[in-house]
């Protein structure tokens, strides 16, 4: 019995010694072989490895950028078509509530001394916004509450409009036009990092002007758009309550005046859509490590086909049947491991340069910052 | 007595293969008693079936009908794998073209029937090298097939069959591929093995080669039939 066994085992030995020297004998082919499972496992891996760290940056941007508050679209009634100055007020003065930005978009046309930009995008915040994002503001200074409460024409620009209408000069203290208004420069905008998603969803704004002129160039009185800071502590779903609570009464208890959002909200959607993206990739490359497969089989039985000669011939020298099974089952098992290792491995590699790659990309960013502002 | 002295005893020996509709009769009523130390031609032309009577004799096919007894075991009532052990311990096989795995050493060629025999690494390298010093081969156990001279293939082929040491050797035209000379060595090395005591059954069309052997019979159309080697009978039936 036992020595059955270690003859088995013996056989198992040959068997894979046989089989491998096979297959390194025939490397060209194995390597034809392999490569359908290769390409599918490093497929398989690669997206995965892709698509769960990008969801993860973007998670942990949403975390870091969206805890604690809740942006609000008010579409308005016929008596009320959004919210007044005094409402956001009333809002803020709320317990739950640290503070308002209202969220007052246009799209302008913006000259500078022969040198234009058409359409494009200008936002209007209050002072509050630049509490909340103290590094929004790489110089100059931010928008004060005086220049909300009379309207004054400064404005914020990013870099892009800087290297456009003011290559080579400091903008700050310089003037430039926004639909042929004068307005003072005050300040530029810093780089955003990476992913803010904020910036995505709300589309990034090139230049800051104080909400109240950006209420009167769009002939408004009233803020359809605002994102509301909660008080540290307060939970956001009781606070969204709170907040709808109070609105309701300001738009007399009419419904589909507006629509409270939290972040949360938006990440568990954005979560679901990712995990449904990931999964869907992985199908499409796990069917390439089905053709991987069927590669594989299709050798194998081609190799059976053209050793029938070496099988009769085992068979004469006195190999058992599942002897000669088992050489063959070793070579395609051997085939698929090493397919599918090289994959691991091939698949790991590509990810890990990938995080570099986008690493690199941001680390660059950073830098180029740097030697600017030196 | 006599019984102990038979190796392989055949008795009404039918072989039927279906051919469309009908069965073929390619085997009749064949008797063969073979003694040991015998040294036996089975002399027949092209498609005399004689390579199906090998298949049957080396137990690699097994009769329709019949009593087939391989040194006292009677082979139809073996399975498979118990097959594969009897080819494997009793009978050693050499083809017309020596069958050599091409990616293995001569060597390695040698030690693939013990392989399934299931002796260990050690005891298989030293009975492989013996056995290709028997047949003078001693300066050549490293060399793959296609390095070796075609008379040289044929004798690690015979080196093959013998290594297990196997009570019958039985050998399918193993001149067949090789020129006059070498084929004239190859058959005296077979006639000095049958000289060392072993029992030795050859297959073939060329009545030179048949002629090597102390007793030839005949297969004609599946039938066997005891005979002298008579001039009368010319070269070659091929």
């Amino acid at each position: 019995m036992l020595k059955n066994l270690r003859k088995k085992l013996m056989m198992l030995g040959e068997c894979f010694s046989m089989s491998l020297s096979n297959i390194l004998n025939n490397r060209v082919r194995s390597f034809l072989t392999v490569l359908g499972i290769l390409i599918g496992v490093t497929a398989v891996i690669a997206l995965i490895t892709t698509v769960s760290g990008f969801s993860g940056t973007l998670s942990s941007s949403f975390m870091s950028m969206g805890a604690g508050t809740l942006s609000v679209t008010v579409t308005g009634s016929d008596l009320k078509p959004g919210m007044t100055t005094e409402d956001l007020e009333e809002l803020t003065e709320l317990d739950i509530v640290e503070g308002i930005t209202p969220n007052v978009t246009l799209r302008s046309r913006l000259s500078k001394s022969g040198k234009y930009k058409t359409n494009v995008s200008i936002s209007g915040k209050n002072f509050f916004y630049f509490i909340k994002t103290a590094d929004a503001v790489e110089r100059g200074r931010t928008i004060h509450p005086t220049d909300e409460n009379s309207r004054t024409f400064v404005c914020l620009i990013n870099h892009d409009i800087m290297e456009e209408l003011f290559y080579g000069i400091d903008p700050v203290g310089e003037t430039m036009y926004i639909d042929g208004v004068p307005f003072l420069v005050i300040g530029v905008l810093a780089e955003s990092e990476g992913a803010s998603v904020i910036n995505l969803l709300s589309g990034t704004a090139s230049v800051i002007i104080p909400y109240t002129t950006a209420l009167k160039m769009n002939n408004a009185n009233v803020v359809t758009s605002f994102t509301v800071y909660l008080a540290e502590g307060a939970d956001s779903t009781q606070a969204s309550e709170t907040i709808t609570e109070t609105m309701d009464r300001m738009f007399s208890f009419e419904e589909d005046c507006f629509t409270v959002t939290t972040m949360s909200g938006i990440e568990d959607t954005m979560n679901s859509m990712l995990s449904m993206v990931s999964t869907l990739l992985a199908g499409i490359a796990s069917i390439a490590l089905v053709v991987g497969g069927i590669g594989i089989m299709n050798m194998m039985l081609t190799t059976v086909t053209e050793r029938t000669m070496e099988i009769g011939l085992k068979k004469a020298l006195g190999a058992i049947p599942w002897q000669i099974q088992l050489q063959f089952l070793m070579e395609s098992f051997l085939l698929s491991m090493i397919g599918g290792l090289l994959g691991v491995a091939l698949g790991l590699g590509l990810s890990f340069a990938l995080c570099q790659a986008t690493c690199c990309l941001k680390r660059s960013k950073v830098h180029m910052k740097a030697r600017r502002t030196t | 007595m006599m019984e102990e002295n038979v190796l392989l005893s055949m008795r009404g020996i039918e072989k039927y293969y279906p051919m469309g509709d009908e069965q073929a009769h390619i085997l009749k009523n064949i008797h063969l008693v073979v003694r040991r130390g015998e040294y036996l031609s089975i002399l027949g032309p092209s498609g005399s079936e004689k390579s199906t009577l090998m298949n049957i004799i080396g137990c690699l096919d097994t009769p329709t009908s019949g009593d087939y007894k391989l040194n006292g075991q009677a082979v139809e009532e073996l399975t498979d794998a118990e097959l594969a052990n009897l080819r494997s311990r009793e009978i050693g096989f050499v083809f017309q073209n020596s069958q050599l795995l091409p990616r293995l050493t001569a060597e390695k060629n040698v030690e693939l029937p013990l392989i399934y025999a299931g002796v260990s690494h050690k005891e298989r390298r030293r009975r492989a090298q013996e056995m290709l010093k028997r047949v003078g081969l001693s300066d050549r156990m490293e060399h793959y097939p296609n390095q070796l001279s075609g008379g040289q293939q044929q004798r690690v082929a015979i080196a093959r069959a013998l290594v297990g040491n196997p009570s019958l050797l039985l050998a399918d035209e193993p001149t067949g591929a090789l020129d006059q000379k070498t084929g004239k060595q190859v058959m005296a090395l077979f006639q000095e093995l049958n000289a060392e005591g072993r029992t030795v059954v050859m297959i073939t069309h060329d009545i030179n080669i048949a002629s090597y052997a102390r007793r030839v019979v005949h297969i004609i159309d599946g039938e066997l039939s005891e005979g002298e080697l008579t001039s009368s009978e010319g070269g070659s039936y091929a």
